[in-house]
């Protein structure tokens, strides 16, 4: 099982999700979160005093799948959240050692 | 009996001859109450209530830092009540009492003493024309906030509320709108409190945040407004209310009142988007912050102008002042280092002498003025400007008065601590948002 963790831009929630929904993903983690990278930050100004802040608002979007599905989804969320400009974000892929459906306690992909 | 000049003001401008106004000052036949003059009075009083809470409270809240927005809206609203007792107690009679002087009215009326609903003013009853008077001390006091917040007690608020209004307030409504008061005999234009309201509590903002200091980490830490939404309804709110406060300072229904509504739609229009336009010019983006600013602007700007210029008249006056204003709050304030927070001085105060000194040049029928040119735009113009400086050096003098005896009762700014985590948590003992 891999864990795929995507940082995208918000806008491209949407279609990330239709994306997913599409290759049969059945359950995703979404959360808003603020960083930067190349894209830097952005400036605000409010009745002249300037603020320049480092971090930029970014969505996070994780992911647990079994093996075989795991380079789909990690293409599609490429596709889906891509605008072509600098701050379109990352993924990373992790293995996923364990994973146990509460309710019933089965574990493993069939928990997926 | 008062007589003000807003009747006066209003009475030529409608066309009305003088005679006509004659009968009620002589008082030759028995005065009537004119029920449309009272209906609309009171709806007025009402508007200019909203004006303070929520729209000022709003207004001002959202620009404050969120762990500050209770401890902003708490003191606007509560030093707003606290004006509302005063003027009943001494307030009223100090501003509008029978006799006095040049500078304050006499004092036969406190306690509302010898006033009943039989009593009357003008057209109007006389407890109607006291609670419309009654909710410009109320937001006057509450504006001068706005220089203040986010560092000053609660306790300090209400002690200097108290002293302020007594020293300031009470006496400039006197010398403006009554008669035998000093601007009032001078001929000073102002149709709905340019000086008493703006000038006088935009310049005292500013001298109460010089003395106060500067909050903790100003200019260096970043102070975005936590809500420019609140922000954005407050102002919507403030423009509402202030058909209240300037076509209700007509003190009549009629077409002074008109002039005034009209006036207080365009040059407050012309305002919100010349601020934005000046932003532009600079190099920015047109703000929302920039627009609320503006509208607030030209609403000052033609508070003393409403019923004293021509529609288009306003339209330049709301222009000019909201490019004015842009410099003070983004240039003049960090050149001179004040920490005015939510720039009280630099709307206000700034807004309100372009009003004042505007309204003297714009009055003429030359420039579409509704005055009748018996005094010159320049000799208008020279009375506007004293008008403006006496207000200064009044409101100067008054407010380091009461800001020191605000200090020596219960200190002025909280402890370091409590600046840190807020002044909601710290000085109220609640949160705004959980």
């Amino acid at each position: 099982m891999k864990l795929i963790m995507a940082i995208i831009k918000p806008f491209k929630l949407d279609e990330v999700r239709e994306a997913l929904s599409s290759l049969g993903v059945a359950g995703m983690t979404v959360s808003e979160v603020k960083g930067f990278g190349r894209q830097k930050g952005q400036t605000e100004i409010y009745r002249g005093a300037e603020y320049t802040t480092n971090m930029v608002p970014k969505i996070k979007v994780e992911v647990v799948t079994d093996d075989a599905l795991a380079p789909r989804v990690v293409e599609g969320i490429q596709q889906a959240a891509n605008s072509g400009a600098i701050g379109d974000g990352k993924i990373f892929v992790l293995d996923v050692g364990q994973a146990v459906r509460i309710r019933t306690g089965e574990t493993g992909e069939t928990a997926l | 009996m008062t007589f003000t000049r807003k009747l006066t003001g209003a009475a030529v401008a409608t066309g009305l001859s003088l005679f006509a106004a004659l009968p009620a000052w002589a008082q030759d036949a028995p005065p009537k109450i004119d029920s449309g003059d009272t209906a609309w009075m009171m709806t007025s009083t009402v508007l200019v209530l909203a004006m303070i809470l929520p729209g000022l409270a709003l207004f001002y809240g959202g620009l404050t830092r969120s762990k500050n927005m209770l401890s902003t809206m708490t003191q606007i609203g509560a030093v707003a009540a606290l004006a509302m007792l005063v003027w009943v107690t001494w307030g009223y009679t100090m501003a509008f009492g029978d006799g006095g002087s040049a500078f304050v009215g006499g004092f036969g009326k406190m306690f509302m003493k010898g006033v009943s609903a039989e009593s009357m003013s003008g057209t109007l009853p006389e407890f109607v024309f006291a609670c419309f008077q009654m909710t410009f001390a109320a937001i006057t006091v509450a504006l001068v906030l706005g220089g203040t917040v986010e560092r000053m007690k609660f306790s300090a608020v209400m002690v200097f509320g108290v002293v302020w209004l007594t020293l300031v307030y009470f006496p400039i409504a006197h010398m403006v709108w009554a008669s035998g008061g000093l601007f009032f005999d001078m001929g000073a234009l102002d149709y709905a409190g340019g000086t008493v309201v703006h000038i006088n509590a935009g310049v005292s903002a500013l001298v109460a945040c010089i003395i106060l200091g500067k909050r903790k980490g100003y200019p260096t830490e970043p102070m975005p407004p936590h809500s420019l939404t609140l922000t954005m309804v407050g102002t919507g709110l403030l423009w509402v209310g202030w058909f209240g406060f300037n076509a209700g300072s007509a003190l009549a229904a009629n077409g002074g009142a008109s002039l005034a509504m009209i006036n207080t739609f365009v040059a407050t229009a012309s305002a919100g988007l010349f601020w934005m336009l000046t932003e532009r010019v600079l190099g920015h983006k047109g703000s929302a912050l920039g627009f609320c600013s503006g509208i607030v602007a030209g609403l000052v700007a033609v508070t003393p102008a409403a019923g004293n210029v021509g529609v288009f008249g306003a339209v330049v006056l709301g222009a000019i002042a909201s490019i004015i204003c842009v410099f003070a709050v983004t240039k003049l304030k960090p050149m001179l280092g004040y920490d005015d927070s939510l720039d009280a001085f630099g709307i206000h105060g700034v807004g309100g002498i372009i009003g004042a000194i505007g309204t003297g040049i714009l009055h003429d029928p030359s420039l579409g003025g509704p005055g009748d040119g018996s005094v010159s735009i320049g000799a208008q113009t020279m009375i506007q400007i004293e008008a403006v400086l006496t207000t200064i050096v009044l409101a100067t003098v008054g407010t380091i008065i009461a800001i020191f005896i605000a200090k020596l009762v219960t200190g002025l700014r909280v402890s370091p601590e409590v600046e840190q985590e807020g002044l909601d948590l710290g000085e109220h003992g609640e949160r705004a948002y959980n």
